[in-house]
């Protein structure tokens, strides 16, 4: 249920404790408190601190290699005859996503604490290799958690983490994917918090990982309201990006939130379509809940265990979505729309085909919907999609879809 | 007076050292539990702390883990476990029953209505361990009116500024978790259990006690010894579920040869 809200200063969430309204939180034993309170304190003192963003920036621009163009997708648009669609290209960046603006971030904040250890969580394996690419240039151990099955599905990433001097450990506990990492990677953590810093790959977790993520991914949506400015004299009409944990899209979306006039869409996996319940769509069919540190949208059964999802793209294959999303999903500031499988494995040869690019599973999701979007709206309208990664990873799913030994 | 409390003021009037037993609800089957509690009692529990189980069991050791797995595979749910305390107090009015498990199940039943069939069923308290103070305020008024209490845990990593925030609101006792790490670990250090419960005594006259880690007698005694009794989980639950037999006599024997020499020991301190 959505009640708009207005005049909500979408610039100034989240509260000191970390809320979304009722989102957000932190919901973590004991034992992790502590870090908690002083990653809070470290974040707080280096996020306005000008040398900490210049390194930051720095960084950015000439490791990560932004910023990332926003290109203007003209057969896309013109076969689709309605708004004019752009496309962010994060997946241009290092390591090929937007995953790795977090975890420069994330890293710079490791070595101010002194720890000399990261862990991480990783699905798809993205997050993981842009944790292990920054672990690898500052010389930290990496240990990189992913459930059995990921490892199985995902083995290019997982020799490539490897090759960066991880050590990837597979988890076997559970539905035995990114939900099952995570937590092995909160008994890691639990275990060595002393010397290890957590690095979470999403704006999900305990507060104040949803908003230090945020913050190192608004990168995306700063360089696209420029661009867009520049390029085409005026703001979008509607912002698309896909959302597992959100961070891509959150990253998009946030530098936009005050600007009333800018429609924003939240394209989650709707696996084999919404009504099977077999999908990945917590803001389109789930409740609020506790996961992972966090209060939130949660695909759930009636006694609160957390169900098992469904997504042809792991990276979106996740029962939780960051606390910021399932906020604004309640506030109506954003829209949360599913696409399924099929649409996105569409969209996903349609992209290679008319633009030669291949989007990332996780990506093609949005831009399947951007598809749905564009021809409802005018010609002078424009649509910013953000292409969060590139495809190459998932090129062995597709030929098995395709029935193909590569 | 809640049970739990006339409990842990009665041992400490004997001189006693608390045994808090853990195990979890519906593991290995659903119908080991009760039979499994009134044993522990027997034996010398004088806490029983019934795990519900959660899909995503995040500060669990891999046995305790396995525990979950097997008891939500059998159907075990915050609901039945309620029916079962409900059972277990038609034969034993004595002995506090603590639920420990995580939030989203009790966040899922909603706070008014677990409290209040909590109350009903014969449960005297409730640990919840991905609910810090911060986050407990609500649950907190609820339970207060039935009259249950809420435990928290202090950790190694706790500080004084917040020891002095959780004794606050704990009520029953306070569980000092041992060790930085999951349930069943196995770096046992007694003497900053005991600087750590030394410090914890500044802020609460509540009875402290010490879980985490504690796998035998030894281990049973030397925590027991800084301390007002000791939580024994890990142990149980892979003697239940992990043991050579599902049949409900062994399970219970083995549970009993496990217990004895632990109450033995405690009871030498």
């Amino acid at each position: 249920m959505s009640t708009e809200v207005k005049n909500i200063d979408y610039s100034a969430m989240p509260d000191e404790k970390g809320h979304f309204g009722i989102f957000g939180g932190r919901f973590v034993s004991e034992t992790l408190m502590h870090a908690l309170d002083e990653l809070q304190e470290i974040y707080s003192r280096v996020k306005d601190d000008p040398e900490f963003l210049a390194e930051f920036d720095k960084d950015l621009a000439h490791y990560v290699g932004r910023p990332s163009p926003l290109y203007l997708a003209e057969h896309l648009s013109e076969k689709l005859g309605g708004a004019q669609v752009y496309l962010k290209r994060e997946d241009l960046n290092h390591t090929g996503a937007h995953k790795i603006n977090n975890t420069i971030g994330q890293a710079l904040l490791a070595k101010h604490t002194g720890k000399t250890r990261v862990i991480a969580e990783t699905g798809a394996g993205q997050h993981g290799v842009a944790t292990a690419t920054v672990a690898a240039r500052l010389g930290l151990e990496c240990v990189v958690y992913m459930g059995a099955e990921d490892v199985q599905r995902q083995a290019l990433n997982v020799y490539r983490m490897k090759l960066l001097g991880a050590t990837v450990v597979p988890v076997t506990s559970g539905s035995k994917t990114l939900k099952d990492a995570m937590n092995e990677a909160m008994r890691d953590w639990v275990t060595n918090v002393d010397d290890t810093f957590y690095i979470i790959g999403t704006v999900a977790g305990p507060h104040p990982y949803p908003q230090l993520v945020r913050d190192f991914q608004c990168v995306i949506g700063r360089e696209a309201r420029a661009q867009c400015l520049a390029q085409a004299g005026r703001l979008p009409d509607a912002l698309v990006a896909c959302v597992g944990g959100g961070s891509n899209a959150i990253g998009l979306f946030h530098p936009f939130l005050n600007d009333q006039s800018v429609k924003m869409y939240g394209v989650e996996a709707g696996g084999y379509g919404v009504e099977t319940g077999k999908h990945a769509a917590p803001l389109n069919d789930g409740v609020p809940g506790i996961l992972h540190g966090n209060r939130t949208y949660l695909m759930e059964d009636e006694n609160g265990q957390i169900i098992e999802t469904h997504s042809v793209s792991a990276g979106l294959d996740y029962p939780g979505v960051g606390p910021e999303h399932s906020w604004l999903k309640d506030t109506g500031r954003v829209d949360y729309v599913a696409i399924n499988d099929d649409e996105a494995m569409a969209s996903f040869r349609s992209l290679t085909k008319i633009e030669g690019i291949m989007p990332a599973l996780e990506s093609s999701h949005a831009v399947a919907y951007a598809e749905k979007l564009a021809p409802t709206m005018g010609k002078d309208e424009i649509i910013v999609v953000n292409l969060s990664g590139r495809g190459d990873k998932d090129i062995l799913t597709v030929a098995k879809i395709d029935g193909i030994e590569v | 007076m809640n049970r739990i409390s006339q409990c842990l003021q009665a041992c400490k009037q004997e001189g006693r050292k608390a045994l808090v037993t853990y195990i979890v609800h519906g593991d290995p089957g659903l119908e080991h539990t009760l039979p499994s509690m009134h044993r522990l009692v027997e034996e010398g529990a004088d806490i029983i702390e019934l795990g519900i189980p959660f899909s995503d069991p995040m500060a669990e050791g891999p046995v305790i883990q396995r525990g979950h797995e097997r008891a939500l595979a059998n159907g075990a749910s915050l609901t039945n476990a309620m029916e079962l305390v409900s059972q277990f107090r038609q034969n034993n009015k004595h002995t506090p029953v603590v639920l420990m498990g995580y939030a989203n199940p009790i966040e899922r039943m909603g706070y008014s209505k677990l409290a209040s069939s909590a109350a009903k069923a014969g449960v005297d308290g409730l640990l919840t361990v991905d609910l810090p103070p911060e986050e407990a305020e609500a649950l907190n008024v609820e339970l207060k009116q039935q009259g249950l209490e809420n435990i928290f845990l202090i950790a190694p990593t706790t500080t004084e500024a917040r020891m002095a925030d959780i004794t606050a609101l704990a009520g029953g006792f306070v569980y000092y978790v041992s060790l930085k790490g999951v349930t069943g670990a196995g770096h046992l250090d007694v003497t900053s259990v005991q600087q750590k419960v030394e410090q914890i005594r500044k802020y609460t006259g509540l009875p402290v006690l010490v879980g985490f880690g504690i796998k035998d007698k030894d281990t049973a005694k030397a925590i027991g010894a800084v301390s007002d009794g000791v939580v024994v989980g890990s142990l149980l639950v892979k003697a239940m579920g992990e043991g050579e037999s599902h049949d409900l006599k062994s399970i219970c024997d083995h549970l009993a040869s496990l217990i004895k020499p632990i109450r033995k020991g405690l009871d030498e301190l």
